[in-house]
């Protein structure tokens, strides 16, 4: 089951914008000339579940879903929904995840806790797992809700996608009056990563 | 360039492409994008119809009409639809008709995972499947010749992994189909027994020409491989196998039925090993093997939720996937929640609270019968919360019937709890029905609905007055209350609940995610007046949270829109409203 292909799984909660990653990063992967698969999920899971979604490219793509142990990079937009999908890294692969905590209802209503320590507990197995702040980097960019295009600019780092491609495809995918936080939000994205890397 | 586009956008696209001039659906996920998609288009008739049944029967009138004519809906759609679609197969059509059925294997967004390839037996209609969204779009104009060419409907099944992926779309130009001449026609469309009987016969002959078709149509093709492994497949699975086992030998089925015989016969005489990989029901294998050929299936593969390229790679070849890290059994699970600010959040509050028995349907509130809110007893199918509350007094009697409710969405209500309402006042039933009207079909993705006033295109359209329709049904008890006042709404369900008549409660108030600047008011906890009772967590918000460490309620300002509801909760006045 070897091949080629890139691999990338974006997890997230309903509502976080994991959607709008996965559609920048395939329209860019379209503009590159390659052949693209996204599986998304729609439905009663967006009310604010567990979300994935998944885009894979290369030469030729045949399954949509990526399986287990085969994902280069995993975007995770909070802290347990990496852990929920890490068994789909791929040895070697990179794990980003943004510092944040999203209580799920068993943790709201009292009938489980939630483990602060996981973020630490990914970085003691994986050797490439970057912990970000990117919801506090979109706020800084001027809004909250930029945080899914900060993860995008880390994964265009990581993958060494040039620039006008991937803002080419954020500039087909944002509302005009979002544009410029996106942008700069994308920017940003790509600065940290390089930063992460160092300190690394 | 090629487009990308969910499978949903590209059977829109096909049948767009095809000609089509009429298409009708409800709602339901994972079907909602087809007609959502397809009346974007200039020069097309789409609607979204109160239910499934007529949007079957707009359907049917028009390739009746001699137009092409689109109809789509979710899985358990067809099960409202069926009644219409079987004697229709009967009929047969004049203007081409598709009937998209979305199947949800794994229970996405539904409540059950039923396999409606099963239907294209019991109906006797061609079933076509496609397994990305170049053969979605491709298959439904073929699916429209088809369906002229053997005077037949014809079913176009497909899943929500193919629906709610996007794949490269080379797209074509619409064809301008002219209508087909309508001539008055009663032993073919009046379906007296007398001609039904004519008709019947002429559906078994079609069903054997259809699989003399199936036999050559290029929908089913054989991608020679190894032959000691022969894999037959269909829909989204054919690419798992592709992943998994890039060797074997595939017979790929896009009709799936009638199954091509010969051609898997053939098929079967050329492979070592034959084995059949579909997910759900075992349609194709039990055919099979009543053949009489030697094939493996289900003793393989289950016939619960959805399959994967490791798990297909896992049987049947020597790949083992890694033990993994097993960190999921440490974390807590996520399931779906109301959103901040939901107004049917306070109604399963108080429902759970006052301790009654509910009735429910399906929509967002579906979510009210989990942790912590736990404010429902049952739920069926859509429209089902009326008719068994009924039921529930007819078995219990009256004074039961005084702690019962039904719960039903605006959009449910209308889609089929109208005639079981109807029967609460005709078989004198006293229980308390609660319309949660959020003035949208939400838990879809906010499509309009007769009572919303506006039509699929935005265009404005006679509303449907729930309260005048309720009266002419002829209940008196009719009030409207604001789900987010409490007090208001106990209030309401200690007087209802009390009559000895059928009563209803219209609980109104637009969906939080339809607001266009949703923050209110800025709440926050006093921490001095905080008890950490923790009460103000029993209504399930992931606005408002607990600290372990300092025993005390904290509001997440990022979450929280101000709907006001925690501050009628707290016993200790120390949810307060931030001063501007």
């Amino acid at each position: 089951m070897q091949n080629q292909n890139k691999n990338i799984l974006i997890a997230g909660v309903g509502g976080q914008g994991t959607l709008l990653t996965s559609r920048i990063i395939a329209r860019t992967a379209v503009q590159m000339g390659y052949d693209v698969k996204v599986s998304e999920v729609h439905g009663m899971a967006q009310r604010g579940g567990s979300v994935v979604s998944q885009v894979r490219y290369g030469k030729k793509v045949y399954s949509p879903i990526i399986r287990k142990g085969d994902a280069d990079i995993i975007l995770a937009f909070e802290k347990i929904e990496a852990a929920r999908w890490l068994d789909y890294l791929k040895p070697g692969g990179t794990i980003i995840i943004n510092n944040i905590r999203v209580d799920p209802l068993p943790v709201l209503s009292g009938k489980a806790k939630y483990p602060d320590d996981i973020a630490d507990k990914i970085s003691s197995f994986v050797e490439k797992a970057f912990v970000v702040d990117a919801d506090k980097i979109a706020e800084s960019c001027g809004s909250i809700r930029a945080a899914n295009v900060v993860m995008v600019g880390i994964f265009a780092s990581v993958f060494g996608i040039p620039e006008e491609e991937v803002k080419k495809a954020i500039q087909y995918l944002v509302p005009a009056g979002f544009l410029e936080i996106n942008l700069a939000a994308f920017d940003e994205g790509k600065k940290i990563f390089i930063e992460l890397n160092r300190v690394k | 360039m090629k487009e990308l586009m969910l499978g949903n956008e590209a059977i829109a696209r096909g049948a767009y492409e095809a000609g089509v001039k009429v298409a009708a659906a409800y709602p339901g996920t994972p079907s909602t994008e087809i007609i959502s998609n397809f009346a974007k288009y200039e020069g097309v008739y789409a609607e979204w119809s109160p239910n499934e049944k007529v949007a079957m029967e707009v359907g049917i009138g028009a390739s009746i009409g001699g137009a092409r004519t689109l109809v789509a809906m979710k899985h358990v759609g067809v099960n409202v639809a069926a009644d219409p679609l079987f004697t229709f197969s009967y009929t047969g059509v004049n203007g081409g008709l598709v009937l998209v059925s979305a199947d949800d294997p794994g229970m996405h967004s539904s409540q059950n995972e039923q396999d409606n390839r099963g239907y294209g037996l019991f109906a006797k209609l061609p079933v076509i499947e496609p397994s990305d969204s170049q053969e979605a779009k491709d298959y439904t104009r073929l699916a429209f010749d088809i369906s002229e060419e053997f005077d037949t409907p014809v079913m176009l099944r497909v899943t929500t992994r193919l629906c709610h992926s996007q794949t490269l779309v080379e797209l074509g130009e619409r064809v301008e189909v002219e209508n087909k001449d309508y001539k008055k026609d009663a032993a073919k469309y009046v379906m007296l027994p007398g001609f039904a009987r004519d008709r019947h016969a002429e559906v078994e002959k079609r069903m054997l020409r259809l699989a003399d078709f199936a036999e050559k149509t290029d929908l089913n093709r054989i991608e020679w491989g190894n032959k000691d492994l022969g894999v037959i497949t269909s829909g989204v699975a054919y690419q798992y196998v592709k992943e998994a086992l890039p060797d074997a030998s595939v017979l790929k089925l896009g009709l799936v039925n009638p199954l091509p015989e010969k051609l898997i016969r053939f098929f079967a005489d050329q492979v070592k090993r034959l084995v059949v990989v579909e997910e759900l029901e075992p349609v194709i294998e039990m055919q099979v093997k009543a053949w009489g050929l030697k094939i493996e299936g289900k003793e393989l593969f289950s016939r619960l939720g959805e399959y994967s390229p490791e798990m297909i790679a896992e049987r049947l070849s020597s790949f083992k996937l890694d033990a993994g890290f097993g960190l999921e059994k440490e974390i807590p699970a996520r399931p779906p929640l109301m959103c901040p600010g939901c107004p049917h959040r306070g109604v399963f509050y108080t429902l759970n609270k006052m301790r009654l028995t509910v009735m429910g349907d399906i929509g967002c509130y579906t979510l009210g019968a989990l942790n912590p809110l736990n404010g429902m007893d049952a739920c069926i199918c859509m429209g089902a919360s009326i008719g068994t509350a009924l039921g529930m007094e007819k078995a219990r009697g009256e004074e039961f019937a005084s702690r019962v409710v039904a719960v039903i969405g605006d959009s449910t209500f209308v889609h089929s709890g109208i005639t079981s309402l109807i029967d609460v006042v005709y078989n004198q039933g006293t229980s308390t029905v609660l319309i949660l009207d959020n003035c949208t079909t939400a838990m879809t993705g906010h499509q309009d609905h007769p009572a919303t006033g506006f039509t699929v295109k935005k265009q404005p359209t006679s509303r449907l007055d729930i309260e005048a329709l309720i009266r002419a049904i002829g209940i008196n008890a009719v009030k409207v209350v604001d789900p987010l006042d409490l007090a208001q709404l106990k209030t309401a369900l200690e007087e209802e609940l009390s009559r000895r008549e059928p009563s209803v409660i219209i609980c109104r108030r637009p969906c939080a995610l339809l607001e266009k600047d949703p923050v209110r008011e800025k709440y926050y906890v006093d921490a001095e007046l905080c008890t950490g009772c923790r009460l103000c967590t029993r209504i399930g918000c992931t606005g408002i949270y607990y600290v372990e460490d300092d025993k005390k309620a904290v509001i997440n300002s990022n979450t929280c829109i101000g709907c006001g509801l925690c501050p009628q909760v707290c016993k200790f006045d120390a949810i307060k409203t931030v001063e501007v």
